[in-house]
């Protein structure tokens, strides 16, 4: 699971252009990542200019 | 209202491809609606804002109040320290993009053109496999609009291409992740820009120093995305860097973005669909400038556009195919070579690029130019000719 820190992000996109699975959406001002779609492949924690986002553990049942 | 209207054409985005697109369009006799998502044309700036001269008059005559800065000289710093001094063939500016873009955006409304900002699109109306519209939002409320061509100009998100069943995604290698700062309070030549090469300062990219007026500059990294898996941000190597180089700077803007250095898509369009500018993957892939030639993909898209209504032919993908070969005699042909020269060139760590640069160095400034460049960068690495010779025949 993908972690936001929203207040840090200038919502430049850059984790859109290489999600492969197309779940994350940046407004004017808003972030927002579909856990349901989301593989955890972390491409977008890597491109990340500004360590907006980060990787979380999730447990399993 | 522009909700309840029909268009020849819907463009998504609102930078240079957009609104060249609209502007060209709009002066052939069609209609042109411009939805921006953002509040304002322009803003915020996601570029390192140089363009040169030559790409410029391309399209316009420079504006005084678009230039920040003319640039005719170029100095290389190499990891060692050494560096490297030539004047350019073509000048070049730097550019005030939030003045640019929206004069390019006025432009477009002279020719005719819609804009409206604060518009966001969500989707694309599809109707048997043909591209046919888009949805979005508009202030709080729902909109659906109907036109013959959509032009997905969205920047590298390209989430337009995506629903319309077109493979935007950039590789993680191929995208290179930026950031810049506007600063203030520096001593820098105005005339210069500046490159720092080391995968101490910028692995995978460059570092660069553009003047911006009285001692104030443009100083921004792109690192790639190869190296960004390391887990340090480009970011992190900013800062570094500023306090190394700049220690009392003040930072009055900082902007970061996403270049995709990458060939243009193999496959720009599909029915009732055309991808221009950096959707389409229009960046020169070496040198990640991006803006006339987002505006070229532009222009492209909209003489097809042009072409294909007034001979009312339909806009499937078979006929939106010449907006692709204008586009490869245009600049895409030379974007795949400078894509294989960058995988050559992303293959030199710090001790080639010193004996390059040492190399370079023991000439005479009068003697420097980009051929004498490249012959020395061969002789101090001759592997290099066999990997562009490799990537050129496509070993």
């Amino acid at each position: 699971m993908i972690q936001i820190e929203g207040n840090k992000c200038d919502f430049c996109g850059c984790c859109v252009g290489v999600c492969p699975v197309d779940c994350i959406e940046v407004m004017e001002s808003i972030i927002e990542i579909d856990d349901e779609i989301c593989i955890d492949c972390d491409l977008c924690v890597f491109i990340c200019p500004i360590d907006v986002l980060s990787s979380v553990a999730t447990a399993t049942i | 209202m522009w909700q309840q209207q029909q268009f020849d054409c819907i463009v998504v985005g609102g930078g240079p491809a957009g609104t060249t697109f609209a502007q060209v369009a709009s002066r052939g006799g069609l209609s042109v609606l411009v939805l921006e998502k953002d509040r304002d044309i322009g803003m915020p700036v996601r570029c390192g804002e140089a363009i040169s001269d030559k790409g410029l008059r391309y399209f316009h005559d420079p504006d005084p109040r678009w230039i920040q800065s003319t640039i005719d000289r170029i100095k290389l710093t190499a990891p060692n320290g050494t560096e490297i001094e030539f004047d350019l063939n073509d000048k070049g500016y730097i550019l005030d993009r939030r003045i640019f873009d929206y004069d390019l955006a006025h432009m477009a409304v002279q020719e005719g053109a819609m804009v409206v900002t604060k518009a966001y699109v969500n989707g694309l109306i599809i109707d048997n496999d043909m591209v046919c519209g888009v949805k979005g939002n508009y202030l709080n409320t729902p909109f659906e609009i109907q036109a013959k061509f959509v032009i997905g100009a969205d920047g590298v998100e390209s989430r337009v291409g995506r629903w319309g069943g077109l493979r935007t995604q950039v590789k993680l290698k191929d995208m290179e992740s930026g950031i810049q700062k506007t600063v203030s309070g520096i001593e820098v030549q105005s005339n210069k820009f500046e490159f720092y090469l080391s995968r101490e300062w910028a692995p995978g990219g460059y570092l660069w120093v553009f003047p911006k007026g009285n001692k104030s500059a443009n100083i921004g990294l792109a690192i790639s995305g190869y190296y960004a898996k390391e887990g340090k941000s480009a970011q992190k190597f900013l800062d570094e860097f500023l306090q190394w180089k700049y220690p009392e700077c003040s930072v009055l803007t900082t902007v970061v973005g996403g270049i995709p250095v990458d060939k243009t898509l193999k496959c720009m369009v599909a029915d009732g669909l055309m991808l221009v500018g950096d959707a389409a993957h229009t960046v020169n892939p070496m040198t990640g400038g991006g803006i006339s030639s987002g505006m070229m993909s532009g222009m492209a898209a909209a003489e097809t556009a042009i072409e294909l209504l007034h001979n009312k032919k339909e806009p499937t993908r078979a006929n939106l195919n010449s907006y692709e070969k204008k586009w490869r005699k245009l600049r895409g042909k030379k974007h795949e070579k400078y894509y294989r020269i960058k995988e050559a060139i992303f293959r030199f760590d710090d001790d080639d690029l010193n004996r390059i640069a040492d190399g370079i160095a023991a000439v005479k400034e009068e003697d420097r130019s980009l051929r004498k460049l490249f012959s020395i960068a061969v002789s101090k690495k001759p592997t290099l000719l066999i990997d562009v010779m490799r990537l050129f025949t496509g070993l």
